[in-house]
């Protein structure tokens, strides 16, 4: 098992290693030159220059790459083209944001899915069961941001009872930052919900057919009793491994919702670096992004050994 | 019986979206992009059946041809990945060894890069543009295929009449044209509606954010966009794009499930 932890954590480092490397050469090689995109094509080239060699632009690729993955490791994304200002500080304080909506979005998920999946499957011969999947079906065809849109029309303008927007530190001021986190994690979390749903049904589902809960109501527990004992645990192998794959989903959808809500989060400013054409800002973001993706993965793997013991083995 | 709804559903609301898609090209109730100050934010009315927006311009108009827009972008995006994907799995599946664990490495590192986020980092280099988001989409999605592909493969390639093709000496391409590929079509199938019902929401998202089809090709994403700050006066505006993207969604979904049951009889219990 501890061989199993050793080599996904290779599997993680070399995913890092190898998504810096197509990040950065995405980002520093295909266009030619940052510097000439952030100051625009009017920039003259005398600036132009001198801006390359202020940023060291003007180095071999390979230095500059390693550089730049130098400073990160230490919290340090460099210094922005455009506004000239360090990018770590101000990229870690828009991640706490995306983190705290991604985290809040996921436990609306959750609180949404779990039951309701298991109700579906329990009952999945019965009307009601087939209402929630239709329900689960149609949530899944609705985009997050249409979602965000109507939940802020309802209760922001119509009822006034939370935000339309913005957002307030935990530290600032706890229960305004929780109303107003309250309708943009709504927003990813019914949508997500959905989804999971339909993979919790399904899991369940299977449980359901396996000899061991026939057994268990066999000996006389209802339904639901069996499935605490017994088939939860069971159902939970799958459900882990989408949960991961929609926690990368979130982070995304995220992006987008932030948008709606005018949060200042990363997506906000991955929006923001790409109009303004900050390239070495947004390879950052991405970096970050793409990192947080691969470090969910990682968690999913290392916990699906962890549920499923006859998984420890392989 | 139950399992005919899905497919049922799923392809009338895709041939509902296609239909509406083809009408276009021939007509529409009015020109889509003619702005007329006098029709600002009309209601519905018999000429303007959906209303028209803050330009005056037809939101019926504008609706069915965003609907080419959708299905040209989910069809290429779709194609992109099921093209590479597809032969990428198959190889994977039959070769095994170093190149089937270098193919899904690589397709490990791909899927860290989700489609949303490769189409706004393309945007960033080469600018926003349809053929950007298509391309990023298509491209974060050939991991899906090259995985359904594989699974695939490595089935096939375990039954005995593939095992008597290659005692009977036939070679790799020969197996891969004639019992591979045409046993797999169905998994590629299902996977290509799927993609396509996540293919026409990654296009309304890029649309919203600004990354998508630009002005003044007509969007269901950019309508929406544009509706948001509308919203409290004429949400008309936002319900109409939304609910055609919802209905594209579903149907995709739908028929991506119906197609499922059918090519996997493993699920007939299911029901």
């Amino acid at each position: 098992m501890t061989l199993a932890i050793v080599r996904r954590t290779a599997i993680l480092l070399a995913g890092v290693l190898a998504a810096s490397i197509v990040v950065f050469a995405f980002l520093a090689v295909l266009p030619g030159d940052s510097a000439q995109v952030a100051l625009g094509v009017n920039a003259t080239p005398e600036l132009v220059e001198r801006t390359r060699q202020e940023f060291g632009l003007d180095r071999p690729l390979v230095a500059q790459y390693l550089d730049w993955m130098g400073g990160v490791l230490h919290g340090d994304f460099g210094v922005s083209y455009v506004t000239r200002e360090p990018i770590g500080p101000q990229l870690l304080d828009r991640l706490g944001v995306t983190l705290w909506l991604v985290g809040a979005g996921m436990l609306v998920a959750l609180v949404i899915a779990v039951p309701l999946g298991t109700v579906a499957a329990v009952r999945h011969r019965k009307p009601s069961g087939a209402l929630v999947s239709g329900l689960a079906q149609l949530g899944v065809a609705v985009p997050a941001f249409l979602a965000g849109m109507i939940l802020v029309q309802v209760f922001a303008v119509r009822l006034g009872w939370l935000p339309s927007g913005g957002w307030t530190p935990p530290a600032h001021d706890p229960v305004e930052w929780l109303r107003g986190l309250i309708l943009p994690a709504a927003s990813l979390g019914l949508v997500q919900g959905a989804v999971l749903t339909r993979y919790v049904r399904t899991a369940v589902l299977d449980v359901q057919r396996e000899d061991y809960l026939r057994t268990a109501r066999a000996k006389g527990l209802r339904p639901y009793p069996a499935l605490l004992r017994h088939g939860l645990r069971n159902a939970a192998v799958p459900v882990v491994t989408v949960l991961g794959l929609q926690l990368a989903t979130l982070l995304v959808g995220a992006v987008v919702v932030e948008r709606v809500f005018v949060l200042p989060g990363l997506g906000s400013m991955l929006v923001d670096a790409v109009a303004a054409r900050d390239l070495l800002t947004v390879q950052g973001i991405v970096l970050v992004l793409v990192v947080g993706v691969l470090l969910v993965n990682f968690v999913v793997d290392v916990l699906y050994t962890l549920l499923d013991p006859r998984l420890r083995r392989s | 019986m139950a399992r005919t709804v899905n497919l049922v559903a799923g392809a009338v609301l895709v041939g509902l979206v296609v239909l509406v898609a083809l009408v276009s090209f021939a007509w529409t109730p009015h020109d889509p992009l003619l702005v007329d100050a006098s029709l600002r934010l009309s209601g519905p009315t018999a000429e303007y059946v959906l209303g028209t927006d803050r330009f005056g311009r037809d939101v019926a108009s504008q609706l069915m041809v965003g609907a080419r827009t959708t299905l040209y972008v989910g069809v290429v995006a779709v194609g992109i990945a099921a093209l590479a994907g597809t032969p990428l799995g198959i190889v994977a599946g039959m070769r095994g060894g170093w190149l089937d664990e270098l193919i899904m490495r690589v397709n490990d590192l791909v899927l860290a890069f989700p489609a949303l986020l490769l189409a706004i980092m393309l945007g960033a280099v080469y600018g926003a543009s349809t053929l950007t988001a298509m391309v990023a989409i298509g491209v974060a999605t050939v991991p899906s295929f090259a995985r359904v592909a594989r699974a695939g493969t490595l089935q096939v390639m375990s039954t005995e009449y593939v095992l008597a093709a290659r005692a009977g000496g036939r070679s790799r391409a020969w197996i891969a044209g004639r019992h591979v590929l045409p046993n797999i079509s169905g998994l590629v199938l299902v996977q290509s509606s799927v993609s396509f019902a996540i293919a026409v929401l990654a296009e309304a998202a890029l649309s919203f954010l600004g990354f998508g089809t630009a002005p003044p090709t007509p969007s269901w994403g950019r309508m929406l966009q544009e509706s948001q700050e509308l919203l409290a006066v004429e949400p008309r505006l936002a319900l109409i794009p939304g609910a055609a993207i919802a209905l594209a969604v579903l149907g995709f979904n739908l028929l991506g499930d119906g197609l499922r049951d059918r090519f996997d009889p493993r699920l007939e219990v299911r029901r």
